[in-house]
């Protein structure tokens, strides 16, 4: 023994890791607890982490900015509409929605991620704008007035919203505990090291595309997961709404603020923008250039957000995504 | 003939775009930064301008000639456009710059939802446009045969593309501040030492490249109706043109112009909702194609004969 030891674990998170498992016991009886309004406020944040996460999963880990993950919000909602009318009985189809999305991201990433930085942020949100207004063609969707998901009208009300948010609660867990999985796994060490430095990781061996293209996937994955929760949430789907680029600027202002390229920062920065939105989303405009003004002074000045301050500053970590070294003084020390 | 119409009218359209397409362009080209407010500052311009002919009553002070207004405003708008573009490299640009590939991204998209919504609060959501101010300029045409038709307001426009891109070439072949500008562009860290200050250059580029920003919000406000929001779609257009037309090649620029108007007006001949999805499809399929390698890089032939 050399005296150094590698912790994954450190006492700390596994504390951390308990709390988080009681946090999501309580809310799995969410519907049982909380009034119909929190309930429904709780599902638009399950929607917010998710998207949150995806985001970061793309920009923080694969460093790749888009400005039209949009795109996969939209199909998400379009597929459950389209699978719906079709049909399938409604949280099937969600689910399946969340699939088929999945797998046409594949020839869509191929494509999307042979371009370079701005390239590729501008061309996803051409993608995006491409699928809003060939999707407003759909008879269906009736241009940009949409429709609604006319299934829902089956459930009771109350029943229905326990339902989507257990449905937003779940897709939430299991998108997020597949990136934790993901970034603890080989792809996650290749994903972190991108992040800190493409060309080295290339240099020593990191399949930088293969990297790329699974949190391509998976971001792709989620937002359709957001959308198609979203459209269970708030039951009509406009085109414009759901392709609006206004959720890049939410996901942005989330990851940034939060911590890009961290596994907590998102959720904190979901959790910020959620209160933001709370207290301040009836000021409208106002409220908007606020949103704004703080996503810039954090790229300005506080590049690695909340979290990622937090971090540096105090060695944090709740969750056991890397590794800790101990070295034998520090450990005597403590 | 309605077809040979669509491809003229398309590419006057592609005269705009690529005047809207320079000052992305010429940032990138000598920063690497895409300038995602690039859209929300041409609006700016527009806004300021509405609100310069307003305060300043110059249409009536003109008389006949009130017309001219607008042309004589950019007088002030084009200098104003360049010190906030100057202000917008030392507060936003240079430090983005330096934090790294993603924060540029990051930041000029925090910039452009704080000017759109800015400019929704101070302007309201109505629709405003400088076509009355400029008169009959505004619908004044020239006719080619019984059909054909080309606007006045059109080919004023065109041209200032042409003149813009010429007078670009001209300064960065030709000039000392074209060659400072290009080797900063080159190698920031060396030019240091030879005594050329690198944020400088860039605080001229930028305020360069607003100033032509705010040529075409002015150019796009003449020709048709714009709302705070309108800075979006302008992005994407001259982005579109940019990219098909081929990064750093400033001909590239105009043909990529044409190429996209000439696809956007056969789509809406084909259908009235083609005319958005026949441009983004075109630039899509262009993409493709060159990221492919089965299309020569456009800016590959177009330098090849200005060296020639």
């Amino acid at each position: 023994m050399s005296g150094y030891t590698v912790e994954r674990w450190t006492r700390r998170s596994i504390v951390f890791s308990g709390v988080i498992a009681a946090l999501l016991v309580i809310l799995a009886a969410g519907p049982a607890i909380f009034p119909p309004g929190v309930t429904d406020r709780l599902t638009t944040l399950f929607i917010y982490i998710i998207i949150a996460a995806m985001w970061n999963a793309l920009a923080g880990y694969g460093g790749l900015v888009s400005i039209g993950q949009q795109l996969f919000i939209g199909l998400g909602g379009y597929a459950l509409i389209r699978l719906s009318n079709a049909g399938v009985s409604l949280y099937p189809a969600l689910l399946l929605a969340v699939v088929l999305v999945g797998i046409l991201a594949l020839p869509i990433g191929e494509l999307m991620l042979r371009l370079r930085g701005g390239e590729f942020a501008i061309g996803m949100w051409v993608l995006a704008e491409l699928a809003h207004f060939t999707i407003t063609l759909d008879p269906l969707i009736q241009g940009e007035t949409g429709t609604s998901l006319i299934a829902l009208n089956a459930f009771a009300p109350a029943a229905r919203r326990a339902d989507t948010y257990w449905m937003g609660l779940g897709l939430m867990i299991a998108l997020l505990g597949t990136l934790f999985i993901l970034l603890r796994g080989k792809i996650g060490a290749g994903v972190q090291a991108i992040r800190d430095d493409e060309i080295a990781a290339a240099s020593v061996g990191v399949q930088v595309h293969n990297g790329k293209r699974v949190m391509f996937v998976l971001a792709a994955v989620g937002c359709a997961a957001a959308g198609a929760v979203n459209l269970a949430s708030t039951i009509s789907f406009q085109p414009q709404a759901f392709f609006g680029i206004q959720w890049t600027a939410y996901m942005l202002f989330m990851a940034l603020v939060g911590g890009l390229g961290t596994f907590e920062g998102p959720i904190i920065g979901a959790v910020v923008f959620f209160a933001m939105e709370t207290f301040f989303g009836a000021t409208g405009v106002t409220y908007l250039i606020g949103l704004g003004v703080v996503a810039l002074v954090f790229a300005l000045f506080i590049p690695r957000g909340i979290w990622g301050f937090l971090e540096t500053r105090f060695g944090l970590r709740l969750l056991p995504v890397g590794y800790v070294l101990k070295v034998p003084a520090a450990d005597a020390a403590e | 003939m309605n077809f040979i119409n669509q491809v003229i009218q398309g590419a006057m359209l592609g005269g705009f775009y690529a005047l809207s397409a320079c000052g992305l362009s010429f940032l990138f080209g000598v920063m690497r930064i895409i300038n995602l407010a690039h859209g929300s500052l041409a609006i700016l311009a527009a806004f300021l301008m509405v609100s310069l002919l307003n305060a300043s009553n110059l249409s009536n002070i003109l008389g006949d000639y009130g017309y001219l207004a607008p042309f004589i405003g950019l007088l002030v708008i084009l200098p104003v456009m360049a010190l906030i573009g100057w202000a917008l490299q030392y507060l936003v640009l240079d430090r983005s710059l330096r934090a790294g590939p993603l924060i540029p991204v990051l930041s000029t998209f925090g910039v452009s939802i704080i000017l759109d919504n800015g400019m929704f609060e101070a302007y309201g959501a109505n629709s405003q446009s400088l076509g009355p101010a400029i008169g009959d300029l505004a619908y004044n045409s020239w006719s080619l045969t019984d059909t054909l038709t080309i606007g006045q307001l059109d080919a004023l426009i065109f041209a200032t593309a042409v003149i813009v891109l010429c007078g670009m070439q001209w300064l960065l072949a030709k000039t000392a501040i074209g060659r400072t500008i290009r080797a900063t562009a080159e190698e920031p860290g060396v030019v240091e030492l030879i005594g050329i200050n690198p944020r400088l250059v860039f605080a001229v580029c930028a305020a360069i490249a607003v100033a032509l920003t705010g040529l075409a919000g002015v150019a796009l406000a003449m020709r048709t109706s714009f709302d705070p929001y309108a800075g979006g779609p302008l992005l994407i257009f001259a982005f579109e043109t940019v990219v098909i037309g081929g990064i750093g090649s400033l001909w590239g620029t105009l043909i990529g112009g044409i190429v996209l108007g000439v696809a956007q007006n056969i789509g809406a001949e084909i259908s009235p909702g083609g005319f958005l999805i026949a441009g983004h499809l075109t630039f899509l399929v262009i993409l493709i194609f060159r990221t492919f390698g089965v299309l020569p890089k456009l800016s590959a032939l177009t330098s090849r004969r200005a060296a020639a």
